[in-house]
């Protein structure tokens, strides 16, 4: 009977204030307790069920069409969610018919906003709208044009190569949703290419992740994206030669991007 | 040189030999995304067929990845030892399966062995094993590997205290330290993966473990598992570095990808052993692997994941490491789909490290993208141990809230020592009951004040 929640001498300095990993659960034998072991599995279910489903395109498009900056929709290769997390190559391409339609529009701006699903529908059924809200009006306001806005489904970050590209834009703002932690499921990340195409390695671009609520805040994120672009467009350079910029904004990255720390794995 | 084998009229050809090895592979995601896995079940066990009538000669005249070009290949065949080899030279890989499982090889037997396999033949021969076959055989061999515990005993299962934090704080590194002694982990290793990679903070983390190990005067290894050459940089500056970690993989060029190299490796072994802080004899090195690891770095050279993992374990023997564990679950399912291939590869990548004669861990673990939960990693707990695995890594509550993925939660060391009676490294065991934490039987017993009180009386650095 060691359940930490009876309270024993060594609860007066409490390890619960110091982390929010889940220490001092309390045991019955090598079982975990009751209520924590049912936690455990609720926000496992939470992130599965993140992944697995998909995004509401329709109410995202009626929030999205109020800026006015037209809506294109297009989707990559992966033809399912089964497909999408078994084959990361397939949803880095354009579907014909995708490529097809954004090569009618040709847009020349400077700049093109992409909302992809990714590995959280949660995160961009939460964030996208707000986080799209914000980092228009920076760029507005710094008289940057702006592409309309491509939704994209079964997307993985590369995927905005061939849409930067067919479309002619100078930067690419992917919103995409993160692969989900047990403690978030719906926290989105946005990546910064400058002259993306496709081809480009993820060593050239930047990437701002943790945006939720709880996490990082919208506006912080889109101040971030803001300063991004602005540095990008002085200097003609994204990724790690932005690095600085990177780790003002990225300090809660994971460790896909942080060196030698764990084996790489592309989520996204 | 083209293989084929022939099942009741039809004929199955294989265009050469890493052509018959991954058309051999038990089916898995990374090898069919890397579009070189079989088409379906009978051209694979087609393959295992040949595969099985293979020489074992056979891996010593045919490169999978030319020597000339990759130093891992090169690094193979320079330390291939013949006279070792002679005792399995005349077998096949299905004879060789057979010679394993025999009751006369034992410990002497797959010592002597060991250095005249190469990690092509071990790869192949795990590709036609059950995973009966791969805990029997892996459960013959003992590997151990000392610093201040004794690692990888028979009949012992060590483990690495895993208290990352996403920030790298220091009171949350601590407390979630604390949070793992408490529950008797940590003695292979307290080992932080550093969600920063600056000096100054790999400096801080060791130091603060260091302070914690020597304070409670805890008979284990701590270590910061930042890039080698921050570990260098490190050990330059004279900081508390036990153990120099990397992640390495099993060609040149995804060892390039994760900015490494044999040389750079021989450096930084060199140097953390001048730091003397262990017995002379000292293991000093920590490595990771996982299969899919040489595919993400588009460096598989078309390759089977599980042979370019095992050719890993080649660069890991170069050093004689302390800990080396494949993070199995870890690098997602486009590599390993769901919680039978994540438990198959755990099972083979121990298997096959334990043959080359490494003290094999495995992280055992999962993604939340993969098709797989704590139960599949229950069952692969309950196997490794059958297998005798060396350690595995323990977090609180099996998340991880740095690396954002689960692993074991120190609630099952605890399961491994009093249900699958495995207990510790003898000189933690010791120390366990010394300060109070376990009786004499290894059960956890009540709170130690001394152990739950050290955070109100610490001064962390940088905190």
């Amino acid at each position: 009977m060691k359940d930490e929640r009876e309270g024993t001498a060594a609860a007066s300095f409490d390890l619960r204030q110091m982390t929010d990993a889940r220490v001092r659960l309390g045991r019955f034998g090598a079982g975990v307790p009751t209520r924590a072991a049912q936690s455990f599995l609720l926000d496992h279910a939470r992130a599965r069920q993140a992944v697995w489903s998909e995004v509401n395109w329709a109410s995202l498009r009626a929030a999205l069409g109020e800026l006015k900056l037209g809506i294109v929709e297009v989707e990559s290769q992966a033809i399912d969610r089964a497909t999408y997390v078994r084959r990361p190559d397939l949803g880095r391409k354009l579907s014909t018919e995708a490529a097809k339609r954004l090569a009618g529009m040709r847009s020349g701006a400077d700049i093109v906003i992409i909302v992809a699903d990714g590995l959280s529908a949660n995160a961009i059924d939460a964030n996208a709208v707000p986080l799209v809200r914000a980092i228009v009006e920076r760029l507005l306001a710094r008289r940057l044009s702006i592409a309309p806005l491509v939704l994209t489904s079964q997307a993985r970050v590369a995927l905005g190569d061939p849409i930067a590209e067919t479309l002619r834009a100078q930067i690419c703002i992917m919103v995409i949703g993160e692969r989900p932690g047990l403690s978030a499921a719906d926290s989105a990340g946005v990546y910064v290419t400058y002259s993306p195409q496709s081809g480009t390695p993820d060593s050239r671009r930047n990437c701002i992740s943790n945006i939720r609520a709880g996490g990082l805040g919208i506006d912080n994120a889109a101040d971030g994206v803001a300063s991004l672009v602005a540095d990008m467009l002085k200097t003609g350079i994204s990724g790690v030669g932005l690095k600085n910029a990177l780790e003002t904004y990225c300090r809660e990255a994971v460790a896909d991007v942080a060196g030698g720390a764990r084996l790489p794995h592309r989520a996204l | 040189m083209p293989y084929k084998t022939t099942i009741e009229g039809t004929v199955f050809g294989f265009a050469d030999l890493k052509d018959l090895m991954a058309k051999a592979t038990p089916e898995r995601s990374g090898d069919q995304l890397a579009g070189i896995a079989a088409d379906g079940p009978v051209e694979r066990l087609a393959a295992q067929m040949a595969l099985a009538d293979l020489p074992l000669k056979t891996f010593l005249a045919e490169e999978l990845i030319p020597a000339d070009t990759d130093d891992v290949s090169r690094l193979i065949m320079d330390r291939h030892d013949p006279i070792a080899f002679a005792i399995v030279s005349s077998l096949t890989v299905g004879e060789f399966r057979e010679w394993l499982l025999k009751p006369e090889t034992g410990q002497r037997q797959l010592e002597a062995v060991a250095p005249g396999l190469t990690p092509e033949m071990v790869a192949a021969v795990s590709k036609i094993m059950r995973l009966q076959d791969l805990i029997s055989v892996a459960s013959k061999r003992e590997v151990v590997t000392t610093f201040r515990s004794t690692i990888g005993l028979k009949g012992r299962l060590s483990t690495r205290n895993q208290p990352n934090h996403p920030t790298d704080d220091s009171y949350g590194i601590a407390a979630s330290a604390i949070d793992g002694l408490l529950m008797g982990s940590g003695d292979a290793v307290i080992g932080v993966n550093p969600a920063t990679d600056t000096v100054d903070d790999y400096v801080r983390i060791v130091s603060l473990l260091d302070d914690l190990r020597s304070r409670l005067s805890i008979p284990t290894q701590t270590c910061c598992l930042g890039h080698v050459t921050t570990a260098l940089k490190a050990v330059m500056a004279d900081a508390p570095v036990d153990l120099v970690f990397q992640s390495i993989a099993g060609s040149q060029k995804a060892n390039e990808g994760f900015g490494v190299s044999l040389a750079l490796l021989k450096e930084a072994h060199e140097a953390v052993r001048g730091l003397h802080r262990g017995p002379a004899d000292a293991n000093l090195m920590y490595f990771e692997t996982g299969q899919g690891a040489a595919l993400s770095a588009e460096a598989n050279f078309g390759v089977d994941q599980q042979t370019m993992e095992v050719r890993a374990y080649a660069v890991a023997r170069e050093f004689s490491p302390l800990l080396i564990n494949t993070v199995v679950g870890f690098i997602g399912p486009e590599y390993l789909f769901n919680g039978k291939q994540i438990i198959r590869a755990g099972l083979e990548d121990h298997f096959c490290g334990k043959l080359l004669g490494l003290p094999m861990g495995v992280d055992v673990c999962y993604t939340n993208h993969a098709d797989a939960d704590q139960e599949d990693m229950d069952a692969l707990l309950t196997l490794l141990c059958a297998a005798n695995v060396n350690f595995v890594i323990t977090v609180p509550g099996s998340d991880d809230v740095m690396l954002n993925y689960q692993s074991l939660a120190h609630h099952d060391a605890v399961y491994c020592r009093e249900t699958l009676k495995r207990p510790p490294a003898p000189e933690f065991e010791r120390w366990l009951v010394e300060i109070g934490l376990t009786d004499r039987a290894g059960r956890l017993l009540e709170e130690v004040p001394r152990l739950a009180n050290y955070m109100a009386n610490a001064r962390l650095p940088g905190a």
